[in-house]
């Protein structure tokens, strides 16, 4: 086992609904893709995410992409409609998961 | 060999390049078979604007970019006979029709076949109280008096019928983005509006353009975990697609850009909540089952959507006036930079805490903390924060530009009477919108096509 960052072995967009965040996460090696159904789950995201609050994260599976979906309630800050930041789309959020670490074999 | 079709992704915002259609008319003039080229400009606050500038002008309402999109491809297109579908309608889609009548008339082309959709305008057809009553995953319409803009999310069948009658070019309003790929499709193959699979196939398709160079390397690049050749003159996507759905994107020759496995997938999965259950007006679309294969450099074939029965309930957006976004400026740089922006912020804070207690407001210290950060994690890294140019930012909400006022005002007296070196102020006052998504029963959707002739 070996500690890496998120963003050495996988992508991430992120995408919005409202006060609700998308996030897609993709391995670059369909290889990791157990690695990361392990390490990154929902309370872990929930976790990466505390900051702003989620009142709920969910992980959607999909092993045939090699990919994962999480969709995050309630942390954009009210969303677009409401936000003062600059950011109210929450499109820079996928670089708060990837700075996070995770155990691969 | 099946017959297969072609659509080119022009466009996948208001904002974006007018110059990505060339390559792609280029490359699509070369094909054999139905052409398509698709404009997708739209996005949720765009029609409200639009509404506004149609109150203040009857003959706008449409896109600005209209003329920047479209003038420079029609002669071609309508010589190549490339067809062209773009919700860039926004509030008036006649008179975005009309508009390319008159380019098409200043360039010396004959006269297009231009239908418009209609239909998807509530207004007058559902009461701010019947909207608030529809109102899903929140209460924003509870108790407004007025509404900007109330739209429906139309599908692809007034778009196929467009094509079907005869339409060079199809303008349209709010419709969900995929259909502007799903109607060409449906048109040029006869796809059934129960095969549900075939038309789960179609809204992949328009998933996959619907962001212009999202799924071309656009959006994807980190070097160097994520090279993207060429971005600055990154290929816009053209998707080739067979009548039994099978997709392949690619891009023009010659165009920067990259197309794998990597960016097909992430584009996918873009603003997707539950990826069995993808609702558009005319299919359920299951992505659980999809696979993506490179089969060739920048070639990726998608296949395996699913599609089941098309939902009950049709989404609309609906938007109102939301005051006034106020945001106010100023930079601090050279050594103790974030500690002498830290003071100013303290000072603002200080003042409006005893003369307006009201008044809300966060603070951002951009180059130590800002997009991942609240007001309070502003306030607290930039005690050790080393950084040597900064620029604090100021945002509040009001009603009206009076309410927010005074925190404009402080940040500006910020040059005589706060911290030394403070520089370069901006101030905004920026309306705002709010939007609330509404379900609507199917009955209040009533789409039409309508044929815009040349004018005399």
């Amino acid at each position: 086992m070996r500690t890496v960052k998120l963003r050495d072995v996988v992508n991430a967009r992120a995408g919005d609904k409202g006060n609700r965040l998308n996030l897609a996460v993709v391995c670059r090696d369909p290889r990791h893709y157990a690695d990361v159904a392990r390490e990154l789950t929902s309370e872990r995201v929930a976790q990466i995410f505390a900051s702003r609050g989620p009142t709920k994260v969910v992980r959607y599976d999909l092993p045939r992409l090699a990919a994962f979906n999480f969709v995050l309630d309630d942390v954009l800050e009210g969303g677009v409609n409401s936000s003062l930041g600059l950011d109210g789309h929450g499109k820079s959020l996928s670089f708060l998961l990837l700075d996070a670490e995770i155990e691969i074999d | 060999m099946a017959p297969l079709a072609y659509i080119g992704g022009a466009a996948g915002f208001a904002g974006d390049r007018t110059d990505a259609a060339g390559p792609l008319v280029e490359a699509l003039a070369k094909a054999d078979g139905p052409r398509f080229l698709m404009f997708e400009t739209l996005a949720e606050r765009t029609l409200a604007l639009s509404q506004l500038e149609r109150r203040r002008d009857p003959a706008r309402g449409y896109n600005p970019a209209l003329e920047r999109f479209v003038a420079p491809i029609l002669a071609r297109c309508l010589a190549e006979n490339i067809r062209i579908v773009g919700n860039f309608g926004a509030a008036n889609p006649p008179a975005a029709a009309r508009r390319i009548q008159e380019i098409a008339r200043e360039q010396g082309l004959r006269p297009p076949r231009i239908a418009v959709v209609e239909g998807d305008d509530l207004a007058g057809t559902l009461s701010v109280q019947e909207l608030a009553a529809r109102e899903t995953g929140g209460t924003l319409l509870r108790g407004a008096s007025e509404i900007v803009a109330a739209n429906l999310y139309l599908g692809a069948q007034p778009i196929a019928e467009a094509f079907d009658r005869g339409a060079d070019i199809v303008v349209t309003g709010r419709v969900v983005d995929s259909a502007l790929a799903l109607g060409p499709l449906v048109h040029a193959f006869g796809w059934r509006w129960n095969d549900w699979n075939r038309l789960a196939a179609g809204t992949l398709a328009g998933h996959l353009l619907e962001c212009g160079a999202q799924v071309t390397g656009g959006y994807f690049a980190d070097p160097p975990l994520k090279e993207v050749p060429g971005l600055a003159e990154a290929g816009y996507p053209l998707a080739t697609i067979d009548g039994d759905g099978t997709i392949v994107i690619g891009k023009p020759e010659g165009t920067g850009g990259r197309i794998d496995r990597q960016t097909v997938v992430e584009q996918i999965l873009y603003e997707i909540h539950d990826p069995a259950a993808y609702l558009v007006p005319d299919v359920v679309l299951d992505l659980t089952q999809v696979t993506v294969e490179e089969i060739g450099p920048d070639r990726v074939r998608i296949s395996g959507a699913r599609g089941h029965p098309a939902p009950e309930t049709l989404k609309a957006t609906v938007c109102v006036d939301a005051g006034v976004l106020a945001e106010a400026e100023i930079s601090y740089a050279g050594p103790n930079a974030a500690g002498r922006a830290r003071l100013a912020a303290e000072i603002v804070r200080d003042r409006l805490t005893r003369r307006a207690p009201d008044l809300e407001f966060r603070v951002d210290v951009i180059g130590v903390t800002s997009i991942l950060g609240n007001d309070e994690n502003a306030m607290r890294n930039t005690w050790n924060a080393e950084a040597a140019d900064v620029r604090l930012r100021f945002a509040a909400q009001g009603a009206r530009t009076e309410d927010v006022r005074m925190l404009l005002d402080e940040v500006e007296a910020l040059y005589c009477a706060g911290p030394a070196g403070g520089a370069g102020v901006r101030r905004h006052v920026t309306p705002r919108l709010a939007s609330a998504s509404c379900l609507i029963e199917r009955r209040f959707a009533k789409p039409r096509v309508t044929m815009i002739e040349a004018p005399e």
